[in-house]
């Protein structure tokens, strides 16, 4: 019998420490020496803090992660702001009102500086539009029954995160019966490079109730390093109120952004959501419309355009939790460069939640060869008389549109851009803003200029 | 006075050889029919004159206002003042009419003069709307997106329309006709007459002669594999009508 040498060899493997952020508990004030702060908030913010210590930075072996690497995101270079650190002013554009002639509030949310006015009307009726830092102090008792009671502290990573440290965020009440004609405006500013920014935006439309609500965060775009934003958005619409909230992001394309969001709708209220996003190197955003009451309605309009290297993912979910409800998303985008945007949708109706209507659709236009959109629509229903339908589709332009517009003498650059106008107009439609619409268009042009 | 001066044109798709040697003027001020059976390369000759990518030019060249205009982009051969009516218009849903016409005006404006600042929106009301009545089309029209969902007799309608805004002096029509029942093809014709005048010289591409009861051509040519077989005057038309294409065949000793 032949003897057999068996050669093992063993190669030095190098473990690399688990990747994670420099935070640490010291830089949470209201776990820090001094425990700023009323009780709840401080327990609010140690669970936050455990949660985030014992939360692995999310992999691509993560189902939610799958088309979203965070392997080039510098973990260790971000800190949070220092104090008395000058940073550029807020640009005065990005203050005019966007919904109409004037704005009932405005809140500006700077690192380390806040500014804020309301109309005494708006007030005089109980209405409340403030800071985190002046809601913490005057209005305890409605952050109380808010905070982290729409979005688990420990959803994730980020949202742990955002928990922990938000120190930064807007706090907007409106109490039974008041309808608030005109917009509530806020604006998160997170200028810098090597910054960690984290926001909290808390929204309550009490029963009988209306609202239209437009927060929106910005940034320049830096040259070098990146920034990390990580943000936390909770709405409760009530029974039978209105909220329109339009979000708007526009980060500098250095921005690594993350959020968590979730609405809660109660009996036959109804929630038009609008989502603009043209920022940031990366996002990835979790939002959640949870239609609770019976006769509840949903509407989440998306757009995005996306150049050179960014990267958008939007995790939707529709659930249905009660019958007679119904939902409708349209998410719309188109990608230039080497962009890349990921949609990945859900409908999900709870057993006993019939009669219900569910739609989705997601739409991309891809401009280059380079660029590309993935698209995952999904339904999960576990009643039976309902009515889901979804759609995704991910096309280019074609060329015969574009020699029809040449033959009437549109150049070819001006040809694209009126048919990616044209291909967003339906998205368009659904804003009744013209501001809005305005500056999603100027975007579109200083991109594809 | 402008003419457009056609010479020897030969045209590819792929490798197929469609157009064999086209030779026509056409004057500002004329109107020509060009006439012929299905398949012989009557649109070929439309869209290799706009310009389109698909047909590869072979040979030969195109005159227009001193500039071959083969050699030019199918926008830069729009603002020098040519025109297609397309047969199959194609839909730009999103983009409303009026959005895409004032979008043309000030491509065109622009290219005459670049500190041109475009067209003002009460200017291009008016213009729209006395166009749109010249051709008896509904105000609404104009918010609706470009031929999307458009009937047949619509989207003919559109391309005039088109026409009438952009006032060129070389029209080609091709196949306008088709696919209109017998009132869109007179109210088509209608505004294709409005728009006549000795500023604007006129291809007429078709199969019938129907259309030409009501644009009465000066000149008929006949096209038959790839070339201009036979040219004359009107009366050549209602030949044709009486006798069918067979005749020609036969008279140039092809098998019928």
């Amino acid at each position: 019998m032949a003897t057999r040498t068996v050669v093992t060899r063993t190669r030095k493997i190098e473990t690399a420490a688990p990747r994670d952020f420099t935070f640490t508990r010291e830089m949470i004030p209201a776990l820090s020496g001094t425990a700023e702060g009323p009780d709840f908030l401080r327990e609010y913010r140690a669970r936050a803090w455990d949660a985030f210590q014992r939360t692995p930075l999310p992999v691509t072996t993560d189902e939610a992660w799958r088309r979203t690497d965070l392997k080039d995101l510098a973990v260790g270079s971000f800190r949070l702001p220092p104090a008395g650190m000058t940073f550029p002013p807020v640009p005065k554009t990005l203050l005019k009102p966007l919904t109409g002639a004037a704005h009932g509030g405005q809140v500006i949310l700077s690192p380390g500086k806040v500014s804020k006015e309301i109309n005494a009307e708006l007030a005089a009726k109980g209405v409340i539009f403030t800071d985190l830092a002046t809601a913490e102090r005057d209005h305890p008792g409605i952050l109380a029954t808010l905070i982290g009671q729409v979005i688990r502290p420990d959803a994730g990573k980020f949202a742990a995160l955002a928990a922990a440290f938000a120190q930064n965020g807007v706090l907007v009440y409106v109490p039974r019966g008041v309808q608030v004609e005109q917009p509530l405006h806020s604006v998160l500013w997170g200028p810098g490079s090597g910054l960690a920014h984290f926001s909290h935006v808390l929204v309550w439309v009490d029963d009988d109730a209306s609202l239209t609500f437009v927060h929106e965060a910005a940034s320049p775009t830096e040259t070098e390093g990146q920034t990390l934003h990580s943000g936390i958005v909770e709405i409760q619409v009530g029974a039978n109120a209105h909220l329109t909230f339009v979000e708007l992001q526009s980060w500098g394309e250095h921005v690594w952004n993350f959020s968590h969001e979730r609405a809660r709708v109660g009996r036959d209220g109804t929630l038009n959501w609008i989502f603009g996003a043209i920022g940031s190197r990366l996002t990835k955003n979790f939002s959640d419309l949870d239609l609770l009451g019976e006769g509840s309605t949903g509407r989440m309009s998306g757009f995005y355009f996306t150049d050179g290297m960014q990267h958008l993912d939007h995790d939707t979910q529709q659930n249905h939790l009660a019958p007679h409800t119904t939902s409708d998303l349209l998410f719309k985008g188109a990608l230039t460069g080497k962009s890349r945007s990921v949609w990945q949708g859900m409908i999900y109706v709870a057993p006993g939640a019939d009669k219900t209507d569910g739609y989705q659709a997601n739409r991309n236009l891809v401009l280059s060869n380079q660029a590309r959109a993935d698209s995952i629509p999904g339904l999960e229903i576990c009643a039976d008389d309902v009515r889901c339908t979804h759609g995704a589709t991910v096309g280019k332009i074609d060329p015969e549109p574009l020699f029809y517009l040449a033959s009437r003498g549109i150049p070819h650059a001006e040809a694209v851009s009126l048919i990616v106008e044209g291909f967003f107009d339906p998205i368009m439609q659904r804003i009744p803003f013209e501001g809005v619409r305005a500056r999603f268009q100027q975007a579109i042009r200083d991109k594809m200029a | 006075m402008s003419e457009l001066v056609i010479r020897d044109l030969h045209v590819n798709i792929g490798d197929k050889e469609i157009l064999k040697g086209v030779n026509l003027t056409v004057k500002q001020g004329e109107v020509h029919a060009l006439m012929g059976p299905n398949g012989t390369g009557k649109s070929t000759l439309a869209y290799s004159l706009m310009g389109h990518p698909g047909y590869t030019v072979t040979q030969g060249e195109a005159w227009f206002k001193g500039q071959n205009i083969l050699a030019l982009e199918p926008d830069q051969r729009s603002r020098l003042g040519l025109f297609l009516a397309f047969q199959y218009p194609v839909a730009i849903p999103g983009v409303s009419v009026a959005n895409f016409l004032r979008t043309a005006i000030n491509a065109h404006r622009k290219a005459e003069n670049s500190a041109e600042k475009g067209i003002t929106i009460p200017e291009f009301r008016k213009l729209l709307k006395g166009k749109m009545a010249m051709l008896k089309m509904d105000s609404s029209f104009a918010g609706r997106y470009l031929n999307d969902g458009f009937s047949g007799g619509e989207k003919k309608r559109a391309e005039v329309l088109q026409m009438a805004v952009l006032t060129p002096q070389i029209a080609i029509l091709d196949e306008t006709d088709s696919g209109l029942d017998i009132d869109a093809l007179r109210v088509v014709s209608e505004g294709i007459n409005a728009l006549r005048g000795p500023d604007l010289g006129v291809l007429v591409i078709t199969h019938y002669q129907r259309i030409l009861n009501y644009i009465k051509p000066d000149f008929v040519h006949i096209f038959m594999d790839g070339q201009i077989a036979m040219s004359g005057g009107a009366d050549l038309a209602l030949r044709l009508e009486e006798q069918g294409y067979e005749w020609l065949k036969e008279k140039n000793g092809e098998p019928a």
